[in-house]
């Protein structure tokens, strides 16, 4: 925001730096949003499966990633209000970003967002300070979207629930060391909890309320 | 309420809509609300259902999440009852033909996602295929309790109580559990919900079924799912174990046993047969070689080339 009125266009590029243009969203809004969704859907339906996103080219500013961008893009609006953690809210050109193309209201208390973008998901807050919706509407509470997940890591934890054929193995990286319980403690408050989406270069995975994590044998 | 879901053609001459319909905001809202459907199994999630070019009552719902979810490469297939062929179904085909261009079939297995009203293809549901129901009356414990400030409290508490009073009140009345369409059924061991008025006979298929379901109530603007594999109980008492409809005869047309049949009448001297609810199952039966036991029947034989559904005395409808 500038506080001193311009006088002419020559004062304002030798004060300030010229602003780098807002990166472009989805190339083709109605399809690429839809492609998306489907994505985030199947992840959704069948938790620990990795599904395929195409981020249609988008260069969103760094720290947010172009998965994470086309998430965004597809889900969030002005009836979203989206909570950031340091390194993403420390980024004036991803709040610009955000803003411009998607219009939800960035809050800076977690427990007031519908959705979270956590851009350093290894130091990530613990998960029971979000939103986690009330018995009477289980679904009000707040999808928490993982940013550069890598989904080959070594240590796995198996999956059952809806949406899992029997039980399914799976890894990803970075967490913090506590994440499995706070995910086992979140889908012991079913129906209530919050619902994971993990964000990887172009690939996608999600961990509904409703996918306990059993023990894993070693 | 009109008798069809007829579509104006002043919707189409417009031309101003966006692909399937809706604008990309409701579209947003819509699929927000199947994501938290989907992960809170049986959950009715509200959401603003928009005015559609269709009255309420003749699958607005399931239209809002059929275009929702619809994308350039999917092939849709549209029931009602069980046919691809009635008014109904042939209406909202033609509205995703024209309002986004997609492919459509009548053939379950080539279709990417299936819009159904009262019926579960009689032919097993793949994981690539999703399955969107049109629901009336979305809230299982209505007709028990009509305030919705009780039933969301009722839900939150898992107190299903009543629904179990009623169903034995059925037991103590007819000696078995006397309600044949929207069954209810317990999903993931939690909520009880309403499978639309799908005949009894369809519940068994989803329980554990491979493809998503997905139910959208227009009017009462409620919009709940059932993942892949998600376990689906019909509600009953060890006493009184739950059953399905049985029929003592197969397809007058194809034969066909273990499906679900309608009644359809041959002539006015009462002449009558039992013949598939899912039209599609009974011609690829019959293209198959397959004869039932009216085939040869020139009654028969005649409402087996000119289509089924026409004849049939609407048993199925509530
Ligand atoms: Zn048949």
């Amino acid at each position: 925001m500038t506080t001193a009125p311009e006088t002419n266009a020559t004062q304002e590029s030798r004060k300030t730096p010229a602003t780098p243009p807002l990166a472009a969203g989805f190339q083709d809004p109605v399809h690429d949003a839809q492609a998306c969704f489907r994505a985030a859907m199947n992840a959704i339906a069948r938790p620990g499966t990795r599904q395929a996103v195409d981020a249609g080219g988008l260069t969103p500013p760094a720290p947010l990633t172009p998965v994470a961008a086309a998430l965004a893009l597809t889900l969030l609006d002005y009836d979203t209000p989206v909570w950031l953690d340091k390194p993403l809210m420390a980024s004036d050109a991803v709040k610009a970003f955000l803003r411009f193309h998607t219009g939800a209201p960035i809050v800076s208390e977690p427990v007031e967002a519908a959705f979270a973008l956590v851009g350093n998901p290894g130091q990530m807050i613990p998960l029971a300070s979000f939103n986690q919706g009330s018995a009477e509407y289980p679904d009000r509470s707040a999808t928490v979207i993982l940013l550069g997940q890598d989904f080959g890591a070594v240590q796995a934890v198996t999956l059952q629930g809806p949406g899992i054929q029997d039980s399914a193995a799976f890894s990803v990286s970075p967490v913090p060391p506590v994440f499995w319980e706070q995910v086992a403690a979140n889908s012991r408050q079913f129906p209530r909890g919050i619902d994971l989406i993990f964000a990887g270069d172009a690939e996608i995975a999600a961990l509904p309320r409703s996918t306990r994590i059993m023990p894993t044998e070693v | 309420m009109t008798d069809t879901a007829q579509i104006p053609d002043s919707v189409y001459e417009q031309g101003e809509y966006n692909f399937a319909y809706l604008d990309e905001q409701t579209k947003r809202m819509i699929r927000r609300a199947i994501l938290k459907g989907i992960a809170i199994p049986g959950y009715q999630v509200p959401f603003a259902s928009r005015e559609m070019p269709m009255p309420y009552g003749w699958g607005t719902g399931g239209v809002q999440v059929t275009a929702a979810i619809l994308g350039r490469d999917d092939c849709l297939k549209m029931i009602d009852q069980g046919s691809d062929d009635t008014t109904n179904a042939v209406s909202l085909r033609g509205f995703f033909e024209k309002t986004a261009e997609v492919r459509t079939t009548c053939e379950t297995a080539e279709a990417t996602i299936i819009q159904t009203r009262h019926r579960i293809p009689e032919k097993p549901l793949t994981g690539d295929q999703i399955l969107v129901f049109q629901v009336p009356i979305p809230e299982p414990l209505r007709f028990l309790e009509p305030r919705e400030t009780e039933t969301r409290k009722m839900h939150a508490l898992e107190d299903y109580g009543l629904m179990h009073v009623k169903l034995y009140e059925d037991i103590a009345k007819n000696g078995h559990i006397a309600t044949t369409y929207a069954y209810p059924v317990k999903v993931n061991d939690r909520y009880v919900m309403d499978p639309s008025p799908t005949p009894k006979f369809d519940n068994p298929k989803i329980d554990r079924m491979a493809a998503l379901q997905l139910y959208g109530a227009g009017r009462e603007k409620r919009i709940y799912a059932i993942p892949p594999y998600t376990k689906v109980k019909s509600l009953d008492f060890e006493d009184y174990p739950f059953e399905i409809q049985k029929f003592d005869k197969p397809c007058g047309l194809c034969g066909a046993e273990n499906v679900y049949l309608d009644e359809v009448i041959l002539d006015d001297r009462g002449g009558r047969m039992f013949v598939c609810s899912d039209s599609d199952y009974c011609e690829e039966r019959r293209a198959d070689g397959h004869l039932g036991p009216m085939a040869a029947d020139p009654a028969a034989a005649r409402i087996s080339s000119t289509g089924i559904d026409g004849a049939k005395t609407g048993e199925t409808v509530r």
